[in-house]
């Protein structure tokens, strides 16, 4: 699809519109609306069109496989670890009080942490799983299986 | 009470029920699928239209607003979503996977061969 | 009444790549009526992702998959009576709900207003949502966050194994199964 002209114009003025739209979402969910689920899935938007125009193994590059997988997890494990973080320094789980002076600081602090987690980890799960789908038909093929339309059996 | 100040459960009962019929009536997985969508979302219809408040607006803290619409729905609603879109995806994964194995994702078509593609796995 | 309509065509249409569009289109209709009801972070979400990420998902399943429904094979009787009986019984249980919109629903009395008057004194942040969900009720939004991963977990594991060479029924004996 890179070489129909309107979609590569288009994308090239979208997707990095998107993202910075994405990151504007996420860390101004405190004052309109938005947070960490919306932010994740515009990011991870931005990166299927990018990969629905210049192809899986392009968007891949840019992004690559491990990081997707690793930061799945890593933004659930920031999550737990800010509220790990808040019985350590003395509070209950999930507790924003101990972390910093002021309370109102404190609990800013601690949703804008926690919102960064849950954006990143729906953001690498949905580039996850657009990735699965898209590389099940080539795994298919590679084994030997047709994917044909419907059979019949009578 | 009027019939008319209800009539927003009637659109979200309707929506279910056109959720509920494609689910249980059509055979294709990933019909079945849309179908369960479909139930969700009026579903979430019916909990965002019990929390607002008429003359309420969004329930952002700003200049010249008092009356709010409750926030409270708003969150559940929120990780409602979210949890639907995942078991749309989990589906679909497995709507995949069932075709690849048997060949077709029909209701019908599955009664009929799951049973006899065990015996040639097992041959 | 322009959901029902959209919600009917998705219903009845036999050819999936329809189904998948005008589910879109509900979709995005879904959030328009999320923002009349002054729902605007839910509003976002949903348009982002009904109208984005399941529909993206079920194209790319569609992919994989034979894009037309087979004809059924009559209408199924039993079926829409069990449909319009449930939807009778939810028409009678609906009466005793509180009217749509009314400030004095047992809806606002209890926690909402507490929300409403304690995020600016407690938190200092205006979006009333995003403090109920990150920090007034912090434990459910985790769950949520391990509940996504959770789903990304089981698509990973179900899709990325290769498939098993398989005798076809209809062909001629290629690979026998290892």
């Amino acid at each position: 699809m890179k070489d129909n002209a309107i979609l590569v114009i288009v994308a090239r003025f979208l997707i990095p519109l998107v993202m910075l739209f994405g990151l504007y979402v996420q860390f101004h969910g405190e004052y309109s609306p938005g947070g960490g689920f919306q932010a994740g899935v515009l990011f991870a938007a931005a990166w299927i069109l990018f990969v629905l125009i210049y192809g899986l193994e392009t968007g891949l590059r840019v992004i690559p496989l491990r990081v997707i997988y690793s930061f799945a997890c890593l933004g659930v494990l920031l999550y737990c670890s800010v509220g790990l973080l808040g019985v350590v320094l003395g509070g209950r789980f999930l507790d924003y009080q101990p972390l910093l002076a002021s309370p109102q600081a404190a609990q800013q602090a601690g949703i804008i942490l926690v919102e960064f987690g849950v954006g990143v980890t729906v953001a690498s799960v949905v580039m996850m799983v657009f990735l699965q789908f898209a590389r099940r038909r080539a795994l298919s093929q590679a084994a030997g299986l047709e994917l044909d339309q419907e059979q019949d059996r009578s | 009470m009027s019939a008319l100040s209800l009539f927003n459960y009637w659109a979200v009962i309707g929506l279910m029920m056109l959720g509920y019929y494609c689910v249980i009536v059509r055979g294709n997985m990933i019909k079945k699928i849309i179908g369960l969508g479909i139930f969700q979302t009026s579903v979430f219809i019916l909990f965002i239209s019990a929390g607002k408040v008429l003359g309420g607006s969004t329930p952002i803290l700003r200049e010249g607003v008092s009356v709010y619409s409750n926030p409270l729905p708003h969150v559940l609603i929120l990780t409602a979503i979210v949890v639907g879109v995942a078991t749309t995806a989990v589906g679909l994964a497995i709507a995949v996977r069932v075709q690849e194995a048997f060949g077709s994702i029909n209701d019908d078509d599955l009664d009929r061969l799951g049973y006899d593609s065990q015996d040639e796995d097992a041959a | 009444m322009f959901l029902l309509v959209v919600g009917t065509a998705v219903v009845l249409t036999r050819d999936l790549l329809k189904a998948a569009m005008l589910f879109a289109i509900y979709s995005l209709t879904i959030a328009g009526l999320f923002v009349v009801l002054d729902a605007g972070d839910v509003a976002l979400t949903e348009a982002a992702v009904g109208a984005g990420i399941s529909t993206i998902l079920i194209l790319a399943a569609l992919t994989l998959v034979p894009g037309r429904e087979r004809q059924q094979k009559g209408h199924s009787l039993p079926a829409l009576l069990i449909v319009l009986i449930t939807g009778a019984a939810l028409v009678y249980a609906v009466s005793d709900l509180p009217e749509f919109g009314n400030p004095n629903n047992p809806v606002h009395q209890h926690v909402g207003p507490y929300y409403v008057e304690q995020t600016y004194p407690d938190m200092g942040i205006p979006n009333m949502v995003a403090a109920v969900l990150a920090s007034y009720r912090s434990i459910d939004t985790m769950g949520e966050a391990i509940v996504i991963l959770t789903a990304g977990i089981a698509v990973y594991a179900l899709l990325s194994v290769p498939p098993k060479r398989r005798r076809r029924r209809t062909a001629e004996n290629k690979d026998e199964s290892q």
